[in-house]
């Protein structure tokens, strides 16, 4: 499904509508230049899965936990040289803790990835437009 | 009063040595040189955070640099939180047997606590209460430190942290990472009017929450449309405008904040503090306000163990210390 948003608060929007149902475990892998809006995506996200917390960027941190009755585990690839340095960052234990994981920067690991992550895509139009695609693997989207 | 202090929470694995939480003895800080050093000229191949194979060698080399016996520790304190668990384990792990081994009390410590502590190794005079403004790569907050173990968050970042615009910024820029240096040099030789920027503010939370990737972006917009329209960007006003902008976001909220609070003293922490903009800025602020500024030196800014050992101090006369079930965790409250 591709999507069109127009500002800030429609990424949030729609990342919130995107997480409110997504069963435990599953992987969404977020693609997309600086400042094309996954971080808001995110944000919308664990707003979606009724976890109230802040959501910041963590390109420093790597990954953020937002702990809740289904915990969100929101990763930042940016700073990794390659998938090599995913054993480094605990990504296995963070698959097995039964939570979502959002993955941002996923470009930088392509070798985390086994065909069942959600892909989302997302492109500049404008400096307020965002074209989201999201594809499952099952196409059932 | 000697405390043996780690920490690995990130990128760097330190150990330090520090005397009453305010004299530093020894600091040893793990980087490619240090690895240099330590193996005699023949670099293993080692990942940037694996501070496993390098956190043993540190410490004895902290002793050693601090001409103490390993009977001569009181105690030991290390970072438990937050950061990325696997990195903060190993500090804590090797922090719990050496206390054990030495048989004395093992201290946790907040890391950001420890990045405010930074303070009191480079002033002795300083005590609570202050603000304290920590800006980083990683954080940006401003702190009410009203004693030295009692301290909460006035206010943060909700999105990106001054020190990641300030890098991502400078990569649109083609300046290279670490961005705040080059960032910094440049904007000395523009006109920090030659771009308006925008100045975010945050809906909801408290007034001095703060947003930095609306800025971040307004310089990849201004970076993509120029290639688009074959326009050159003058990248030194870009820098100074960007300088000017990140710094007037930080120094009038910390400046309110002291003001509200009618503290005498403010202190800045971390590794964004280096800037020269933000730094000038906060100097005439006090100055105009009448109150007294205080700035670590750049190797105090960074991540360093010295300050785990300075907050560990103040957290031990506090009562808090931990059995050897202390645990690290990724996030945690200040
Ligand atoms: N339609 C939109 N959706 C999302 N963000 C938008 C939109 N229009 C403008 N923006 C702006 O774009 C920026 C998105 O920033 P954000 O940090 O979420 O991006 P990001 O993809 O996480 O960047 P990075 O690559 O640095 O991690 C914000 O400043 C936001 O205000
Ligand atoms: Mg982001």
């Amino acid at each position: 499904m591709t999507y069109i948003t127009h500002s800030e608060s429609e990424t949030e929007a729609l990342g919130a509508e995107f997480a409110k149902d997504l069963p435990a475990g599953t992987v969404a892998a977020l693609y997309g230049e600086l400042g094309c809006g996954k971080t808001a995506f995110v944000r919308g996200m664990a707003r979606g899965m009724g976890l109230d917390c802040l959501v910041n960027s963590p390109t420093f941190t790597i990954v953020n936990e937002y702990l809740g009755e289904r915990p969100l585990f929101h990763f930042d690839m940016y700073r990794l040289g390659g998938a090599d340095e995913l054993y480094d960052i605990g990504w296995e234990d963070y698959l097995g803790r039964g939570g979502v994981c959002a993955v941002e920067w996923s470009e930088n690991v392509p070798g985390a990835f086994d065909g069942d992550e959600i892909e989302v895509r997302f492109t500049k139009l404008s400096d307020t437009d965002r074209e989201i695609r999201i594809e499952r693997g099952d196409a059932s989207c | 009063m000697l405390i043996l202090s780690f920490e690995s929470s990130c990128d760097e694995t330190a150990v330090a040595v520090v005397e009453d939480g305010r004299r530093v003895l020894a600091d040893e800080i793990f980087s490619q040189v240090a690895l240099h050093e330590i193996y005699g000229g023949v670099v293993p191949e080692i990942a940037a955070r694996s501070h496993l194979e390098v956190i043993s060698l540190l410490a004895d080399r902290a002793l050693k640099t601090a001409g103490v016996a390993r009977k001569d520790i009181d105690a030991v304190a290390c970072t438990y939180a937050p950061g990325l668990i696997g990195a903060v384990l190993v500090g804590v792990n090797f922090a719990k047997s050496a206390a054990l081994a030495l048989g004395v009390p093992l201290i946790p410590v907040h890391h950001i606590r420890g990045h405010i502590a930074a303070n009191y190794l480079a002033y002795p005079e300083l005590e609570p209460p202050f603000v304290c403004l920590a800006i980083s790569g990683g954080n940006t907050m401003l702190v009410d430190v009203r004693g030295y173990t009692d301290m909460s968050i006035l206010g943060q970042t909700r999105d990106d942290a001054a020190g990641e615009c300030f890098d991502k910024s400078a990569r649109v820029l083609g300046l290279g990472y670490p961005g705040g240096k080059p960032i910094d040099d440049l904007s000395k030789k523009g006109d920090d009017r030659a771009y308006d920027l925008p100045r975010p503010t945050v809906n909801g939370g408290s007034p001095y929450d703060m947003s930095f990737s609306g800025l971040k972006t307004a310089v990849v917009n201004l970076a993509h449309h120029a290639e688009q329209t074959g326009e050159t960007l003058d990248k030194p006003g870009l820098a100074a405008s960007l300088c000017r902008a990140v710094s007037e976001m930080l120094v009038g909220r910390t400046m309110d904040a002291a003001e509200r609070l009618g503290y005498e003293n403010i202190a800045v922490a971390g590794g964004v503090a280096a800037n020269s903009r933000i730094r000038a800025d906060f100097e005439a602020a006090c100055q105009k306000a009448g109150k007294t500024l205080f700035v670590p030196p750049l190797r105090l800014c960074g991540d360093n163990a010295a300050m785990i050992g300075a907050q560990g101090y103040y957290e031990y006369l506090a009562g808090h210390t931990a059995g050897s079930d202390l645990n690290a965790y990724a996030t945690m409250e200040l």
